[in-house]
């Protein structure tokens, strides 16, 4: 545990010094780099000491906050959640130093890195308070940073604005949380989570409140559909280190505090599971749906995080049904998936989030429709993308492929052959898992293939140029990650989780893993074979002459590269089947007559829910509001008679 | 000894009746300081003396007037000096009615002391609470009132002496240290004020509060 408070003090101190050698862009990036990355390989410590050990850690420090109480506590579940936040944190905070330098000449660097390891520590607080007032702020610590973080090109009205729905969704979701702790520390009696294992005996209706108002208040956070919203206006707004975190780790604590919660309320009901998993099949399918119809990577990316953020409630709906019908198979299985994908959630999302801000960095463009040919020009990094997008879009043997694996297997085994009650919602997981893991596939190669095959659409791609060492490695160290935790997930999630499970339930997931592990094998076999056909090829190739030409040949006098499929035009069939829910934008001016004048075509696809909900709620609110300005005249006399008229009615009132 | 402390009460009622009628900052200004100085000395020393003064008394004292009855009123004749204005001319609520006001006021306050029953300290004198709820009530209604900036700190400052009376009800019972702490207070809010008005008055050229209201969002 004194590994643990180093590690915050350490984020305190070096952000300090970051801010106060702002002056100095190198001098500020040196400490913020540094603090950032000691903090976590010194949080690392303790987090993996618990995963392997199995005790948690606990520390009291006495604190004159009235209510509050300065309680850390480290134990399974919180250990699980630190290990992504201070790998991914530390390798962002690698990566984000060579990609804000080259800010350095117009912004504050300091105040960005004062931010950023603030986040990074208040994260590690969130995850591992046991007191719900330290809890409340650190997450409002967090919320703050993060808001800093996103405003770092405040100058631009687009990112203004970004933060501005961030900053409001995250505090309608803090105001929800404020009401379930106040009301949960009144039924308890205690704001120690250690204390609030009584809630369980509260009546069924008490608990489902409290479920409701964690779903709604940590879901603005995780990004649950319709409270998504900020996502893709922030994570595009924000730079490209700080979405990787914010994405990859960040709402990960949304989903943190739901388990955190639901570990207080008990025996569920079976609807808690029903309203999870209706989230889950709501945020998964239509995240992929919006991704895929985005042109703008990052914002592609911030709906791919809806969606995964999707499938991760799916594991916990299941999970929820599964202790409610007492299925040990889709509880233990469902429970270890949708935490295993979080953790694989945070290494490729980071990856690809880093990968854009690198592609960001080279050409200067998020437009997917104007990249092209990246992997001749960016070769390292466009490898990275590659084993990112192979992972998120859970293809063997990468690690995404083991978490979906492990929740379509609890439900193939433990929901489909029971009763009714479990195999329509098994079933329905099942089905839009399958729709989701093939609409990100067609996802990931639009992003993938415009962007990084083919020839350049737009000349800023002629030179790009491949990243530094100091973004190629954190990107390369992700990418490894991914690959290597797919490899060993078999052999290391019983291992992980042998701790913490019983011996029956232990049992239950080797099941799991040992058909995971063939599955595995099955693939090294599969990449073998390639190789041996890869190192055919490159041998026949040896002896023979090999010519490059341009791509498109096929009997045009004049090729360009506009003839190609644009990123637009790839997802185009798609984009308009399920047109229903996306509620494409097309603009059409057809070229007319004879002797055509120029047309033009454009689409957007803008989001649904803050179209058509979000935005008349507002007006609405704000119109009705509006009638209170009148109070609000600026005149300072009437402002203290306000005053005066209140202090005497209570004075009247009591005397 | 008894009559004494009512006539000094009713002077004092008089003082704020008299800061609520005169327009000219000349007759407003030596008013307050001579209020200030009726608090600041009179009162505890008629009050306690039957008791015997104590060093909190005499700490009070010696604080009190230097500030309420000299240094507050030279501030103000400062400001006024450097920012030429003799006497405010179109107020809110003009000068009678703000009479009229102020007698309301003083009744409010007479009947807000006759249900104040759980409050009654053996020692206090019967018109101490209502003097001291009137002196605030008169100081809001001056704040409330006038136009110009000089106006509204007269009006703070004649609040804060209504609550120093209030202090005094219970200056037996009240920690030094907090006293000194309300008066540091009141003298940081003279001084920064003060500054505030000059400032105001030099970039606007005027001390207009009606007129403020332009500079809100």
């Amino acid at each position: 545990m004194t590994f643990f408070l180093y590690s915050l003090s350490i984020f305190l101190v070096s952000g300090l010094l970051a801010l106060i050698s702002k002056r100095s862009a190198f001098l500020s990036s040196f400490f913020g780099i540094a603090g950032c990355v000691a903090g976590c390989v010194l949080g690392l410590i303790p987090s993996i000491q618990v995963l392997l050990s199995g005790q948690g850690l606990s520390f009291s420090f006495p604190w004159a906050m009235p209510l509050g109480a300065f309680v850390l506590n480290i134990d399974f579940l919180s250990a699980f959640f630190l290990v992504p936040v201070f790998v991914l944190c530390a390798l962002a905070g690698l990566y984000g130093g060579q990609y804000l330098y080259s800010y350095r000449s117009t912004h504050c660097l300091g105040f960005s890195w004062f931010c950023f390891n603030i986040l990074v520590g208040s994260m590690a607080l969130v995850i591992v308070a046991a007191n719900a007032l330290l809890f409340l702020l650190a997450w409002e610590l967090m919320a703050l940073a993060s808001f800093f973080l996103v405003i770092f090109e405040a100058k631009k009205e687009s990112v203004r604005k970004a933060g501005w729905m961030y900053l409001i969704t995250t505090h309608i979701g803090t105001a929800f949380l404020l009401a379930m702790f106040l009301l949960m520390a009144q039924s308890a009696k205690s704001m120690n989570f250690m204390d609030w294992d009584k809630l369980e005996y509260l009546p069924s209706l008490a608990r489902g409140i409290f479920f409701i108002l964690a779903v709604v208040g940590f879901g603005a956070k995780a990004g649950f559909m319709p409270l998504h919203i900020w996502l893709p206006e922030a994570h595009p707004a924000a730079p490209s280190h700080v979405s990787s975190v914010m994405s990859g780790v960040m709402i990960k604590t949304g989903i943190y505090g739901l388990i955190r919660i639901l570990s207080f309320l008990g025996f569920p009901s079976f609807w808690w599971g029903w309203t999870l998993l209706a989230i889950g099949i709501i945020s998964g399918v239509l995240g992929i749906l919006f991704a895929l119809a985005q042109s703008d990577l990052k914002r592609l990316l911030a709906y791919s995080t809806v969606e995964n953020v999707g499938i991760i409630t799916m594991g916990l709906g299941i999970t929820l049904l599964g202790i409610a019908y007492q299925i040990p198979v889709l509880t233990v299985i469902g429970f270890v998936g949708s935490l295993f994908h979080v953790l694989n959630h945070a290494l490729y999302k980071g990856l690809l989030f880093l990968c854009a801000g690198a592609v960001l960095h080279g050409t200067g463009m998020r437009d997917i429709n104007l990249m092209g040919g990246l992997l001749k020009r960016m070769r390292y990094t466009g490898l990275f993308f590659l084993a990112g997008a192979i992972a998120i879009c859970g293809l063997p043997p990468l690690n995404g492929f083991g978490s979906e694996f492990l929740i379509y297997f609890a439900c193939f085994t433990g929901g489909i052959p029971g009763s009714h009650n479990v195999a329509i919602p098994a079933l329905a997981l099942i089905i839009f898992l399958s729709l989701i893991g093939g609409l990100s596939i067609a996802c990931f190669s639009k992003a993938f293939g415009i962007a990084f095959s083919g020839e350049p659409r737009h000349e800023s791609m002629n030179h790009a140029h491949d990243t530094g060492w100091l973004m190629k490695i954190p990107m390369g160290i992700l990418a490894l990650s991914c690959i290597l935790v797919g490899f060993l997930s078999p052999c290391l999630l019983p291992r992980i989780f042998q701790n913490y499970l019983s011996a029956e339930h232990l049992g239950i997931l080797e099941k799991a893993t040992f058909s995971l592990s063939q599955i595995t094998i099955a693939s090294i076999v599969f990449l073998f074979l390639l190789g041996i056909l890869a190192l055919v090829r490159s041998l026949l190739l040896c002896v023979r002459k090999v010519e490059t030409t341009v791509t498109w040949d096929c009997g045009y006098a004049a090729p360009t590269a506009r003839m190609q499929y644009t990123g637009t035009s790839f997802s185009q069939i798609l984009v308009e089947f399920y047109n229903f829910f996306l509620r494409v934008k097309q603009k059409l001016s057809a070229p007319k007559g004879l002797f055509p004048e120029p047309g033009s075509f454009s689409m957007e696809t803008p989001d649904l829910f803050q179209e058509k909900v979000f935005s008349p709620l507002f007006v609405r609110t704000g119109n009705v509001l509006c009638i209170l300005h009148t109070l609000q005249h600026g005149r300072i006399h009437l402002y203290v008679l306000y005053i005066i008229v209140m202090l005497i009615v209570l004075l009247l009132w009591k005397l | 000894m008894e009559q004494l402390i009512n006539m000094l009460m009713v002077v004092i009622l008089l003082t704020n009746l008299l800061l609520l009628g005169s327009s000219r900052m000349g007759t407003c200004i030596p008013t307050l300081g001579f209020q200030g100085i009726l608090l600041g000395l009179a009162l505890p020393v008629l009050l306690f003396l039957p008791q015997g003064i104590t060093t909190h008394i005499l700490v009070l004292v010696l604080i009190t007037i230097p500030l309420r009855g000299i240094l507050f009123p030279f501030i103000l004749f400062r400001v006024i000096r450097k920012t030429n204005i003799q006497r405010e001319i179109e107020p809110f609520i003009s000068y009678p009615v703000s009479i009229f006001l102020g007698i309301l006021a003083l009744v409010l306050a007479f009947w807000m002391n006759s249900r104040l029953t759980g409050m009654s300290v053996p020692s206090l004198h019967p018109l101490l609470l209502p003097v001291a709820f009137y002196t605030i009530l008169v100081g809001l209604i001056l704040i409330v009132s006038r136009k110009l900036a000089i106006n509204q700190v007269l009006g703070y400052i004649v609040m804060e002496n209504g609550m120093y009376v209030l202090g005094i009800a219970f200056a037996g019972e009240v920690h030094l240290l907090l006293e000194l702490g309300v008066l540091m207070d009141v003298f940081v809010a003279v001084f920064v004020m003060s500054i505030a008005i000059y400032r105001i008055s030099r970039e606007f050229d005027h001390i207009d509060v009606n007129q403020l209201q332009n500079l809100k969002d």
